[in-house]
């Protein structure tokens, strides 16, 4: 049986100003799926996901996310929708002001009526989970980039929420922590039934993870399926992405 | 959940939704537990998620208080695997650095103030005085333009908010002495007031407090956004001096316009003096002049000058000291920004204290 859609981005356009940046992009994104949207540096990845989340008003299509009309949702309900998701922002997005501890319990206090010794054991597996236990009266700046990301990641999958977004996780990181992070993403879908949507450029990390792949050039969507239908169907960009138009020519292919 | 001897029953959903309502639950059913071995099974329960796992071994850590000793058995494929992958028992409380005593406290403060506080502020001064002197004859090393760029932001850009506070300034204290002048007829004295105390005093001072307002907090964010950035470090690796290029230029951009500066606020408190003298006293423009004339004596001149070069030092001394020293990303170049103008305002009062006491 097909998975029902958790996203549905139709004929989006964004742009600044005069400039466009995201033309005509359409894609789904399934349940309990892991989709990876690629493409180059600057093709306009990092301001898709947040339209997606909101953050940015379209020019013009429509997002559909955990079936709610993104642009005809009132505050209120957006926040609601905000408490099923897990955002990791690429340069970690903790608060400096606060510990990695109380970055972390932060929306377990703010959104819920557990017991504080309940919140701190909660707090605690997340950080055990991305291997960071010793962070937890640490302050962000007190953090080295890997420990960073992985500490947002910590906060980002805190409520145990049901989508999750990743804005380059692996970015920055060894290739031993890359691969654990790989497999904790893996655990949230397999296990937690966790509809992740990633943003990489990582290739390793891609071919690990990746239910499907959006692949977007120059704001516009190029293919979307899974990367062994990228390659049957000859999808030039998808093929120097991954460098194997170095390996395979791409005229040599069928 | 249902307890059935030393066994208790888990059903239905553990999440995040019931976590707290299931530990309040089974602390009430356990309560009396007479057995000293509790197993919990999880055959019934048809979902749980990683918060639900940490639950589970809180409540192990709440019955293990009690000397109970708890373990887990059954459960679907999916449930036992995420046991597995989410269950970490080895949860050591996570302890906060010991806290030192007052007089400890007060130790490391001191020891602090010398060391991070003093000894950088003068090895700064140093290095900041020792590279303004010699690059004003080197200016071919300096960035083309910088001290231009500098002289209007720091100078230029404060000559209308520093000219209308100076002649508010002028107008109010020529207002609040003319009552008083006019009870013992001494109506002319509004033109010595009003003049010393714009020219060595009032003008210094308006000026330097707007500057320190203004320039002091942007060369502290300026100075403490590059380094969080990595920029000063990236300065450093191209063999350039941090302090050499970024404070230098500021230090001569604000020793150059302060004293225009300065002579702008004197010349627009006298101006606000003077209207109060014509309105509230019957003075005219013509007798103010020619009273100044006679007041105006060339050491107060130079009192207000020399006033406004050590405000200059001072302020960029300042805002660069704290800019350098910021240590916590965004947060800490808000703070280091507050505390440059804080200290800066307070050093030029200080100052100002004592050169009033050096001059008179």
């Amino acid at each position: 049986m097909t998975p029902a859609n958790i996203i549905e981005v139709r004929n989006l356009s964004a742009s600044f100003g005069s400039r466009e940046i995201l033309s005509d992009i359409s894609f789904d994104v399934r349940e309990k799926e892991i989709t990876v949207i690629l493409g180059g540096s600057g093709a306009g990845k990092s301001v898709l996901l947040k339209h997606i989340l909101g953050l940015y008003e379209t020019r013009g299509g429509s997002i559909r996310l955990l079936g709610h009309d993104m642009a005809e949702l009132e505050e209120e309900d957006q926040q609601q929708l905000y408490l099923q998701m897990g955002v990791f922002y690429q340069n970690g997005g903790l608060l400096n002001s606060l510990t990695v501890g109380e970055n972390i319990a932060l929306p377990l206090e703010q959104h819920t009526d557990l017991d504080e010794e309940l919140i701190t054991r909660i707090v605690w597996t997340k950080l055990q989970l991305v291997n960071l236990p010793e962070a937890y009266y640490l302050y962000p700046s007190q953090l080295s980039g890997g420990m960073l990301k992985r500490a947002a990641l910590a906060r980002a999958i805190v409520m145990d929420p049901p989508l999750l977004f990743c804005d380059e996780p692996g970015a920055g990181l060894d290739p031993i922590s890359l691969a654990s992070l790989d497999k904790l993403i893996l655990n949230l879908r397999e296990q937690m039934g966790v509809s992740i949507v990633i943003i990489t450029h990582e290739v390793s990390s891609i071919l690990r993870i990746a239910d499907r792949i959006v692949f977007i050039d120059q704001g516009k969507m190029i293919f979307q399926g899974t990367l062994n239908e990228a390659l049957k169907k000859n999808v030039e960009q998808v093929y120097q992405f991954f460098e194997m138009g170095r390996l395979f020519p791409i005229d040599d292919l069928e | 959940m249902e307890l059935s001897g030393n066994t208790l029953f888990i059903k239905g959903s553990l999440s995040l939704s019931n976590a707290e309502s299931f530990i309040k639950e089974a602390m009430v059913l356990l309560e009396g537990f007479g057995y000293n071995r509790l197993d919990v099974n999880l055959d019934e329960l048809g979902y749980m998620d990683s918060i639900g796992v940490a639950t589970l071994v809180f409540l192990q850590e709440k019955m293990g208080n009690k000397d109970l000793q708890v373990n887990f058995s059954g459960g679907r494929e999916d449930i036992r695997k995420k046991m597995e992958i989410f269950f970490f028992q080895d949860y050591i409380e996570p302890q906060k650095a010991g806290k030192l005593s007052f007089f400890e406290k007060m130790g490391e403060g001191f020891e602090r103030l010398l060391r991070d506080y003093m000894a950088s502020f003068i090895v700064l001064m140093a290095n900041v005085i020792y590279w303004s002197v010699s690059d004003i004859f080197k200016s071919k090393r300096q960035r083309k333009g910088e001290f231009y760029n500098q002289a209007v932001l720091i100078g230029v850009n404060a000559v209308w908010i520093v000219g209308g506070l100076a002649f508010i300034i002028g107008l109010v204290m020529a207002l609040q002495s003319s009552a008083q002048l006019r009870n013992f007829g001494a109506n002319i004295y509004i033109v010595d007031l009003t003049v010393i105390a714009m020219m060595s005093e009032m003008g210094p001072l308006i000026t330097a407090i707007v500057v320190a307002g203004r320039s002091g907090s942007s060369i502290a964010a300026e100075i403490a956004t590059m380094k969080v950035t990595s920029e000063l470090d990236a300065l450093k690796t191209m063999a350039l001096q941090p302090v050499r290029f970024v404070v230098v230029p500021k230090m001569h951009g604000s020793l150059v316009t302060m004293p225009f500066l300065t002579i702008i606020a004197n010349i627009m408190g006298i101006l606000g003096g003077m209207f109060i003298a014509f309105v509230s006293l019957d003075i005219s423009p013509q007798v103010f002049v020619n009273r100044m004339a006679e007041t105006l004596v060339n050491r107060d001149i130079f009192i207000g000058i020399v006033k406004s070069l050590v405000f200059a030092v001072l302020i960029v001394l300042t805002g660069s000291f704290y800019g350098l020293r910021v240590k916590e990303g965004a947060e800490g170049v808000g703070k280091v920004t507050t505390t440059a103008v804080v200290v800066s305002i307070t050093l030029v009062m200080v100052a100002d204290s004592i050169m009033g006491l050096l001059f008179y």
